[in-house]
């Protein structure tokens, strides 16, 4: 039951093979045994969970069943949901319990009847690539528990992976979905910038963050999605746009599908067994009835620098509320105003948060700002132009998701810039605004490498369906970690 | 004195008359109890999101065309970062690069009387922002509250060029936009509530000579007040600069107990706010056709009121900018026209501006709250027009319809018998009784003494009780003493 596929569950469901309080308890019990190792949850509420189920079985035994009505997964420590403790991976909010939720909780709980396992751990404020910037430890990853699950969204990407949770959600500021994902062997997305609503998902850069899910399949994924994703009116960057079910392409052939490989993509800087992978993956796709083109991304290597000044200077703004006034941490000694502010953000936040708050601060001043963040948005443009410029010969493009498979715990957190450069192939992509998809396609030294597919706006559903063929044609998706039973 | 130019620009924040928030559904309502007024999104609390009412873009488009400024049909709103308790974003939403509403003026009359004249402020912007909440030092055991009703009201903040040279000139601006703010409505004009609170900055120079150093004296809710508050600051950076200190950039409070300003912060403390685009928000984007619906559903405005007085009504410059102060008065005067007719446009205007207007400031009353109707003035305007009273006479009638002993001025005449005398004959017997009575008076006359002849004509009024028409009693003494 533990390995079902989401659409598998929904029949088990429906054909009343099993409940959705045994479902959610069978994962609760999972959580109990292996997360204390593992560390993918920050919190987990079982009363709260088993309530959640036994709706869904009343929902279920009304006929009032949504798809996934009953079926349980795990919420990324960012969204906040009413009654439960939301922590953003921070000490600043190691007691907010969140008086409402947010939109996707809302559309995936309330709307469409899925149960929450719980919440799950993440680098702090979803500032970082290792998760090891989480207040609550870092998480380990089950393929291999010396080693990072990758991050920000990386106790979501262990619960899936070890089966704690059969899928979960992730948000991706920078690749926080897709890097994850490949390093734990699952398949995330992360949708066009506004088909997801932002409210009550814990700001960290406002114009790049987008939540997605995470899951064992693109299927999953598409299943997922349908419950997350549409228009709100409470988040003035969502789209207005008819709802559409993600589901609906899954099967299309791939005959004359354009694969565009960028030249950026595959030269130095990615380690060599994981660009076998991806070469044996489009190879795969080549069998599939696609054809190659090469493309080219000539501002990409502009994408992290310009990134670095983008995504902090907006955290800094974004988090400026957390000052110790209404909630959160407040330091327990201060003298005057300033020094309240002063002690309870530096004892509230970790040092990456920190790091990125200053140099925030720092391209926004009076006399740094043209040169830093007005520079990085017209890189901004053109990266996005580059985008616009290739889905002229292509339909998808594809390379690695991350040039590294899972690296050892401590081992880039020293170096921040080794840790920035983790996600070079994935901020590209949250900078034009694009929809990108990490899946498995091999492993090397018996970890999970990721391929990237990255599509054009609003394509989410044609993305699905390229993936979902690959993995009808190979089983990387279906590989599990060892250690894990 | 005459040796210095004053040089004040006003920046207004006029709160909009919006039910809910700017970027939020709580109400806008004044004087809840504390917090009660402040949803998730004013609370700032993680991951909630702002979302921008339309009512209050209107707003601002209104006052845009209101003031013949460019409407920008694409804006921009910012953050403004900086820290405190009654912030709870640790930023503004506010407008920086890209205001909705450029350029744009305002003409206003200063002075009164013979000394009246008119001047054009030109206005360099109005933006759309969010106001902040209040801290409440007092009454806290030595901690501060911190109340966050107000926090995301919609503010427009209207700001000058350095137009003015006096706070006169400053006062009468800030006293014509007040009108308009209320007058095509979009602001309560509500001071003591802090929905039109000025700031004034202010520098002195040679005539001549550059601008000077200006400081900044913030909040002023009267305009008491800003004169005041002008008048100190004026003074003292004369005196400053006589005795050879230089005027350093500052932000001031005016205390109105002592009458003084005080530095509040220098420039070199002054935050650094890192504006940017909210990345929140997508830029505002005002279409021809809003703006047109928008045009379509303005008022009368005061200068085409003013025009029109003056035109139709022949009414001068300054009445005609004194009638349209406000739509209060102006609506006041228009229908104290319609009873009276439109040929007595001009005393109908001389009854508002200066007997209403004392009687009313005597009690201190707004105009709205006047016990005599438009619909009675005008009557009673009528009835001097057609001789039925005199002007003396008005007055007591006025009086009677202000202390209610009457419906109409008609009725008060009628009750208290004031209806004017100009039947010739009974004129004529008074006439003769005076003379017959007063020979003194009759005798310096002759002598040549035009003195005697007033107290001849007060003897005659006396005798009538003051309803003779003073028209005919003159003409009749003339001839009787003639011949």
């Amino acid at each position: 039951m533990i390995n079902k596929s989401l659409k598998d569950l929904s029949q088990a469901l429906a054909a009343r093979q099993i409940s959705s309080v045994e479902l959610s308890a069978l994962f609760l019990d999972r959580i109990e045994r292996l997360n204390p190792e593992i560390n993918a949850f920050v919190t987990v509420d079982r009363e709260k969970t088993l309530a959640m189920a036994r709706a869904a079985d009343a929902r279920i035994a009304a006929g009032t069943a949504g798809p996934l009505t009953g079926i349980p997964v795990a919420q990324k420590d960012i969204f906040c949901a009413e009654g439960w403790t939301t922590t953003c991976g921070s000490k600043m909010l190691a007691n907010f319990v969140s008086p409402y939720d947010a939109t996707v909780i809302r559309k995936m709980h309330a709307e469409a009847g899925l149960v929450s396992l719980g919440k799950t751990n993440m680098d702090e404020f979803a500032m970082g690539s290792s998760n090891e910037t989480s207040y609550f430890g870092p998480v380990k990853n089950p393929w291999d528990r010396s080693r990072v699950p990758g991050g920000s969204s990386g106790g979501s990407a262990a619960a899936v992976a070890a089966r704690l949770a059969p899928a979960a959600t992730g948000t991706d500021t920078g690749g926080s979905i897709r890097q994850p994902a490949a390093l734990c062997n699952l398949t995330g997305l992360k949708p066009t910038y506004g088909v997801v609503s932002r409210y009550g998902m814990i700001a960290f850069a406002s114009s790049l963050d987008q939540g997605g899910p995470m899951a064992a399949s693109a299927e999953d994924c598409a299943l997922l999605l349908n419950t997350m994703a549409g228009f709100d009116e409470r988040d003035s960057t969502s789209l207005e746009r008819p709802t559409e079910d993600y589901a609906r392409d899954l099967d299309k052939p791939l005959n004359g599908l354009r694969i565009g490989l960028p030249r950026e993509f595959f030269g130095e800087g990615c380690d060599a067994a994981v660009m076998a992978a991806v070469q044996a993956a489009i190879k795969e796709y080549e069998k599939l009835g696609a054809t190659c083109v090469e493309v080219s991304l000539p501002n990409s290597h502009l994408s992290v620098p310009a990134y670095y000044v983008i995504a902090p200077a907006e955290a800094s703004s974004n988090l400026s509320r957390f000052d110790g006034v209404r909630y959160g941490y407040r330091a327990p000694e201060y003298g005057s105003l300033d020094d309240m502010y002063m002690k309870t953000r530096a004892q509230g936040f970790g040092a990456e948060v920190k790091r990125r708050i200053l140099i925030g601060a720092y391209v926004l001043s009076h006399g740094y700002y043209d040169a830093y963040y007005l520079q990085a948005q017209r890189i901004r443009r053109l990266i996005a132009n580059d985008f616009v410029e290739a889905f002229k010969s292509c339909d998808v493009i594809m390379g690695p998701t991350s040039p590294s498979i899972a690296f050892k715990l401590g081992e880039k957190a020293a170096d921040p810039v080794q840790m920035y450069l983790s996600d070079i192939y994935t901020i590209a992509v949250n900078l034009a605004g694009l929809p990108g998809m990490s899946i498995p396609c091999g492993l090397a030294e018996e970890l999970p490498v990721g391929l990237q597919l990255i599509g054009n706006y609003f394509d989410e559903a044609r993305l699905l369906n390229v993936a979902h063929r690959f993995q009808q044609a190979t089983d990387w998706h279906t590989r599990r970690p060892a250690a894990i039973a | 004195m005459n040796q210095w130019e004053v040089v004040i620009g006003i920046e207004t924040h006029a709160q909009l008359a919006t039910v809910s928030k700017i970027f939020s559904g709580a109400s806008t309502a004044f004087g809840a109890e504390p917090n009660t007024q402040a949803c998730a999104v004013d609370l700032a609390l993680p991951g909630v999101l702002p979302v921008l009412n339309r009512k209050a873009v209107e707003c601002a488009i209104r006052f845009g065309l209101a003031i013949g400024a460019h409407v920008a049909p694409r804006s921009v709103f910012a953050r403004k970062n900086y820290f405190y308790p009654d912030l709870p974003k640790g930023y503004q939403i506010s407008q920086f690069e890209l205001p909705v509403v450029q350029g744009g003026a305002i003409t206003v009359q200063v002075g009164s009387g013979d000394k009246a004249y008119e001047k054009t402020i030109t206005l360099t912007r109005a933006h759309l922002e969010e106001d902040a909440g209040k801290s409440l030092h007092e009454d806290f055991h030595g901690k501060s509250g911190i109340d966050l009703n107000r926090a995301g009201t919609p503010l427009l903040e209207i700001v000058t060029e350095p137009d003015m040279r006096s706070s006169d000139e400053a006062v009468a601006y800030a006293r014509a936009l007040h009108g308009l703010v209320r007058w095509i409505g979009i602001c309560d004009g509500n001071m003591q509530e802090g929905s039109f609170r000025c700031d004034a900055n202010v520098s002195v120079r040679r005539p001549g000579a550059p601008f000077g150093t200006r400081r900044e004296i913030k909040n002023l809710n009267s305009f008491r007040f800003l004169k005041e508050a002008i008048d100190f600051e004026v003074q003292w950076q004369i005196n400053e600069i006589e005795e050879g200190r230089a005027i350093q950039q500052a932000t001031v409070l005016f205390d109105p107990d002592t009458g003084e300003t005080r530095t509040m912060r220098t420039k070199e403390d002054a935050h650094d706010y890192r504006y940017f685009p909210d990345p929140d928000l997508l830029p505002l984007v005002i279409s021809a056709d809003w703006m047109e619906r928008v045009r379509g559903e303005l008022p009368e405005l005061p200068g085409q009121k003013r025009e029109r007085f003056m035109r139709d009504l022949g009414l001068s410059t300054y009445d005609a900018g004194t009638l349209t102060a406000s739509q209060e008065i102006a609506a006041y005067f228009e229908a104290t026209v319609a009873v009276a007719g439109q040929a007595n446009a001009k005393p109908c205007a001389n009854w508002v501006m200066v007997d209403l207007a004392a009687r009313l400031n005597k009690e201190g009353k707004e105009i709205v709250e006047s016990p005599v109707s438009a619909v009675q003035l005008g009557g009673l305007i009528q009835r001097i027009a057609d001789n039925t009273i005199s002007n003396n006479i008005a007055k007591k009638v006025f009086e009677a319809l202000w202390n209610g002993e009457g419906a109409t001025a008609d009725e008060v005449i009628d009750k208290q018998g004031l209806k004017q005398i100009t039947d010739t004959g009974a004129i004529e017997k008074l006439v003769d009784e005076v003379l017959a009575a007063n020979a003194a008076n009759v005798a310096e006359y002759k002598a040549g003494k035009e003195k005697a002849f007033n107290a001849l004509v007060g003897q005659v009024m006396k005798a009538a009780k003051g309803k003779a028409n003073p028209q005919q009693v003159n003409e009749l003494l003339k001839a009787k003493l003639a011949g």
